[in-house]
């Protein structure tokens, strides 16, 4: 496994800056843009996967429970989850309001 | 493409190896890379361009060379099919000049950046406005900073010579960078000289095939050319530059290299009755030679005065040139390019950028001469070195004008 691009250092980088192994994207921490966050009602969740299938970053996936919980890893915190939920199950927080 | 061949010098029918022949040096460049066994040959055909590039698409069209030719419609497009070729580990080649390698200058930043050892000869032309076609270094001080090994050479057998040795350097696995060979165009390009061709064998062994590090190949899929984030971006600039500056051993050694085969051993910086010299020409390409009948003849008027010659522009070779600059008083500076609204022209800054931690160390005069195509004859160095001197002497030790420029 390759590690996040903030911790290459320029002796390591392969010449040309060539990136030898496939879905390394997989480290990106688009996280990191977010402003907003999703916050799933558990309450009011009827598990039908329109956040994890309308995701564009792919950041949901289903837990033990059953539910579909945002990877914030990933998840720039776009809204289209919080937008699309029919039971309004999912709201967008302000990140530093945790 | 013209195929009117009559002003082509001895380009055409048998060329005998290891001997002297008289031909236009478009074409001693072109039977080099020819002779370089080259994949890829991309070219923008017209105007400006060369018979470089003429002469390789017949040499490919006769089937003389087993090459892909791409005629392109642009030079950006040139220089995209290099990176492309090169990618999958194909020898490539390219040239241009003035406003063909302005457009061209985006995809000479990304060459280098991905580390793919293109070859590309520059016949130095101004760059316009006003519209103009003669020789100058414009063009290629536009793209200094592209991050590319550069050479100047002072004459056709240089360009010939430079085509193997380029190829050599770039493509080892130490080294891996693209490489540009700076010929004037017009004063060296489209004048017959005499070249002395080596033997194809001799050339094979000097070049061995090409083996790129990271090929594109299906079977192991790799991403070049990827974005990088300011959290990266740093490291791999700082890479690139330690692996352009840690070039050097390796361009010394195959000079050697080929020096031992062929008796033509060429350095960074070379020198001409510079030694003793009180006081130093510093130039670049063709002009050297000039300059060097100009010292011939100050010297013979019993005057302290040699010859620097850089002939590797990038990585530039300090240690070289203060080896044989320092023992100077005064060092006059030959640019052939203007840096509008700047310190002097480029070479002389990079000359006082170079000696400047020395505590002992010569006077700068700057001239700028020569630019777009006007001729610089060895009365103009004579003159050059007495105003220099002059002004020296009487304190303006850092000066810097345009040469023969009517008031």
């Amino acid at each position: 496994m390759t590690k996040p691009e903030s911790e290459w250092t320029w002796k390591e980088l392969p010449v040309g800056n060539v990136i030898l192994e496939p879905g390394n994207a997989s480290t990106y921490r688009t996280g990191d843009w977010k402003s907003f966050k999703p916050i799933l009602n558990k309450e009011l969740c009827v598990h039908c996967g329109l956040c994890y299938i309308f995701c564009p970053d792919m950041a949901y996936n289903l837990d033990e429970e059953g539910y579909f919980i945002a990877d914030l890893y990933y998840c720039k915190g776009c809204g289209i989850c919080s937008k699309e939920c029919p039971t309004r199950a999912i709201t967008m927080v302000v990140e530093e309001e945790r | 493409m013209s195929h009117q061949s009559n002003h082509h010098g001895g380009g055409r029918g048998e060329i005998t190896m290891g001997k002297r022949v008289g031909m236009e040096v478009s074409i001693a460049a072109a039977e080099a890379v020819k002779q370089a066994n080259v994949d890829v040959i991309s070219a923008y055909p017209i105007t400006p361009q060369t018979h470089i590039v003429e002469h390789l698409s017949d040499l490919v069209a006769n089937g003389e060379l087993d090459a892909e030719f791409f005629c392109v419609e642009s030079e950006h497009s040139a220089m995209s099919i290099c990176i492309g070729s090169e990618a999958v580990g194909a020898r490539s080649f390219t040239c241009t000049s003035a406003q063909g390698l302005a457009l061209m200058a985006e995809m000479t930043y990304i060459a280098s950046g991905l580390r793919l050892p293109i070859l590309m000869i520059i016949a130095n032309r101004t760059l316009s406005s006003p519209l103009s076609i003669w020789n100058d270094h414009s063009d290629t001080m536009m793209i200094r900073d592209c991050g590319w090994i550069q050479f100047f050479v002072e004459n056709g057998q240089e360009v010939y010579d430079h085509v193997f040795i380029s190829y050599r350097i770039g493509e080892d696995r130490s080294v891996l960078f693209p490489v540009i060979i700076n010929m004037d165009g017009f004063i060296l390009s489209h004048v017959i000289e005499p070249i002395e061709l080596i033997e194809q064998e001799k050339i094979d062994q000097f070049l061995p095939p090409y083996q790129p590090l990271h090929p594109l190949h299906p079977d192991r899929p790799i991403t070049m050319g990827a974005f990088a984030l300011p959290s990266i971006f740093a490291e791999t600039k700082k890479a690139q530059e330690v692996a352009l500056r840690a070039s050097l051993p390796k361009i010394l050694e195959v000079w050697k290299a080929f020096g031992d085969m062929t008796g033509r051993y060429y350095y960074p910086i070379e020198t001409y009755r510079a030694e003793d010299a009180e006081t130093l020409l510093v130039t670049m390409g063709s002009i050297s030679e000039t300059a060097s009948a100009a010292v011939d003849q100050m010297r013979e008027e019993g005057r302290s005065v040699g010859l620097v010659k850089i002939r590797l522009w990038r990585p530039f070779p300090f240690e070289a040139f203060k080896k044989a600059t320092l023992h100077a008083k005064n060092l006059v500076v030959i640019d052939r390019c203007v840096s509008v609204g700047g310190p002097g022209g480029p070479v002389a800054s990079e000359v006082k950028a170079a000696i400047y931690g020395e505590p002992l160390r010569p006077s700068v005069y700057n001239f700028v001469a020569g630019i777009s195509g006007r001729d610089v004859a060895p009365f103009d160095f004579v003159k050059m070195v007495d105003k220099a001197e002059i002004e020296i002497e009487e304190g303006n030790k850092e000066g810097y004008e345009m040469y023969g420029v009517r008031e």
